[in-house]
């Protein structure tokens, strides 16, 4: 294990407990003076926890695997349209009524996520070229959007259409462990499937001519990426709404404390990702407001002042780079 | 093992192009801008799949042949280098070991240790060893070039197919370059340049096969190709050769 993981791991682990204490009534862990610390701690605190460090290592791993893909660091794990037919397929649940049992909301969603996956597919089966299979991605992205936007203004009831506005920030209030179980599996199974695109982002690295020649299976790689992304998204966006953010900035973060080998870069962004949410998470507990802070908000009320900051300071580092990010 | 093209063609780029290139041996590729030397080159590399004819290596065509095997058979320098991402020169010539490393899809075809002295030894082969941990943003044009060439070294490739590595590189390391080359192909490498340098050609050499508008109009030693009067023919410029044989120069007009 690599010095950078370890460290990212202590973190984690010294994170954890503490975001198990921390929201708007803090537990005391020698001395539980709230009668109900257990079910707090056991019910609500620990599966939020789980959430958020599960949905937080797929959007950073799936950012660091885009970049790495596209060969470009703005690239984020939304271009691919996965995210928001995921979300499309969310918000068809909300206007259909149907999302008020338990399981329809994230079965929605999930088929949307797959739909993406399924069109994407056949589209990798034709374009062998990082670009067309991009571009054919990105209308992917904004037909849902669009869809999105035309089931909002068109809800049957004013009702459904302020839940859908609510719940496409992003949160992870009041979830349990239904949706801890149902995005874990789907999330890990992503996470190892995009390890395993490692070694072709690595040949990209030389650009697609170079790539090919080092034995890289363009549409293989495709079809890696477009599992990997689309299971740790969509299972993302199925139980939390749109998290932004994290897929973009994460392999930033962690980018100069590795080789900038994009294969070295997925499992450091998957746990700096993990962190992220979990401590943005907390914030948003324990931040004084009335109604709870949505994630999605926070994340970029925060990080994008930040991201602007580290941007104008790699500027003035990497003027002398060259084109080189 | 043979690296032969057999008619092959691409519309509008190549017609027909048939030679049998010979492991141990310097081939040079030459012709105007637009005559088809890339093409030619990447279709040799298995790049390109041809639209008639085939390029085979040993028998085998390379279409047919699993791409990491192609990959740890045919090493191949792209003109232009597109790097993605500010990494060290280290970690840039180990990406040509990739087709050797094993991974969760593949296994391994080299030992750790065998990845390590390859690495270690283009570096070394390239000038670089000082540089390895320097990242490429800090190099020089040329240390760059040598640091692409290195890549394509680290994979110890039966045949190595370079498009114009002379292009970027000042006199010394042009002369180190080709004769680091001359010396893989007297170990027994297959050695594929296109060159735009005619004197290069002409010096370093086994062979050269000159291109005009997707066709070969030439194939041979460099004395018998290079000959004043096809240079007039293909490149419409009068000139004549300067010198020794093996220390060539070219004066035009």
């Amino acid at each position: 294990m690599t010095r950078l993981n370890f460290t990212l791991l202590a973190l984690l682990a010294l994170a954890v407990p503490l975001s198990l204490l921390a929201g708007k009534v803090w537990i005391d862990p020698l001395h539980p003076a709230i009668p109900n610390a257990g079910v707090i701690l056991l019910e609500l605190r620990l599966p939020r926890a789980a959430l958020a460090l599960v949905i937080g290592a797929g959007l950073g791993a799936a950012g660091a695997a885009m970049q790495g893909y596209l060969r470009n660091p703005l690239a984020d794990p939304g271009l691919f349209g996965i995210a928001p037919a995921a979300a499309l397929g969310a918000v068809l649940s909300f206007w259909t009524g149907l999302a008020a049992s338990p399981w329809a909301l994230p079965a929605f969603a999930l088929i949307g996520a797959g739909g993406a996956m399924a069109l994407l597919g056949l589209v990798a089966g034709r374009a062998g070229l990082a670009m067309l299979f991009t571009l054919a991605g990105m209308m992917l992205a904004s037909l849902a959007g669009a869809l999105m936007s035309l089931a909002i203004s068109l809800a049957p009831t004013p009702f459904a259409q302020s839940e859908i506005v609510t719940w496409l920030m992003g949160a992870l209030t009041d979830r349990g462990w239904a949706e801890v179980w149902l995005a874990a599996p789907l999330t890990l199974a992503g996470l190892i499937v995009l390890r395993a695109a490692g070694p072709g982002l690595d040949a990209l690295v030389l650009g697609e001519g170079a790539a090919r020649s080092l034995g890289l299976d363009p549409r293989r790689l495709q079809w890696l990426l477009i599992a990997g992304v689309g299971l740790t998204v969509g299972s993302g966006v199925a139980v939390a709404g749109i998290v932004g953010f994290v897929g973009l900035v994460v392999p930033h973060l962690v980018r100069p404390f590795t080789d900038r080998r994009p294969s070295r870069l997925i499992v450091p962004s998957a746990l700096a990702g993990a962190l992220l949410v979990l401590v943005a998470d907390c914030l948003c507990r324990i931040a004084p407001t009335v109604s709870e802070l949505r994630l999605g908000i926070a994340l970029s009320l925060v990080g994008a002042p930040f991201f602007l900051m580290l941007l104008l300071r790699m500027r003035s580092t990497a003027a002398l780079g060259g084109g080189l990010a | 093992m043979i690296l032969a093209a057999t008619a092959l063609s691409l519309p509008g780029r190549l017609a027909g192009v048939t030679a049998a290139l010979n492991p141990g041996e310097v081939t040079a590729i030459v012709g105007p801008n637009g005559a088809g030397k890339s093409t030619l080159l990447a279709a040799l590399a298995g790049l390109i799949a041809p639209a008639g004819g085939t390029a085979t290596l040993g028998g085998t065509p390379l279409t047919a042949l699993p791409p990491r095997e192609r990959a740890r058979a045919i090493g191949y320098l792209p003109q232009t280098p597109e790097i993605a991402w500010d990494v060290t020169v280290a970690t840039l010539v180990a990406l040509g070991r990739l087709p050797w490393q094993g991974g969760p899809l593949h296994r391994a075809h080299a030992t750790p240790a065998e990845d390590a002295a390859a690495i270690g030894a283009a570096l070394a082969a390239m000038d670089l060893t000082a540089l390895a941990h320097r990242p490429l943003s800090r190099l020089s044009g040329g240390e760059c070039a040598r640091a692409l060439a290195a890549r394509v070294l680290a994979g110890q490739p039966r045949w190595l197919l370079a498009d114009e590595p002379l292009a970027n590189l000042d006199l010394a390391h042009a002369a180190a370059l080709i004769a680091r080359l001359r010396d893989q192909a007297r170990a027994g490498t297959g050695v594929v340049l296109v060159l735009h340098d005619l004197a290069a050609a002409m010096n370093r050499a086994d062979r050269v096969l000159l291109l005009d508008h997707g066709q070969l109009v030439a194939d041979g030693p460099p004395e018998q190709v290079l000959t004043p009067e096809r240079i007039a023919q293909v490149w419409q410029v009068t000139a004549h050769w300067l010198g020794e044989p093996g220390n060539r120069a070219l004066a035009v007009g």
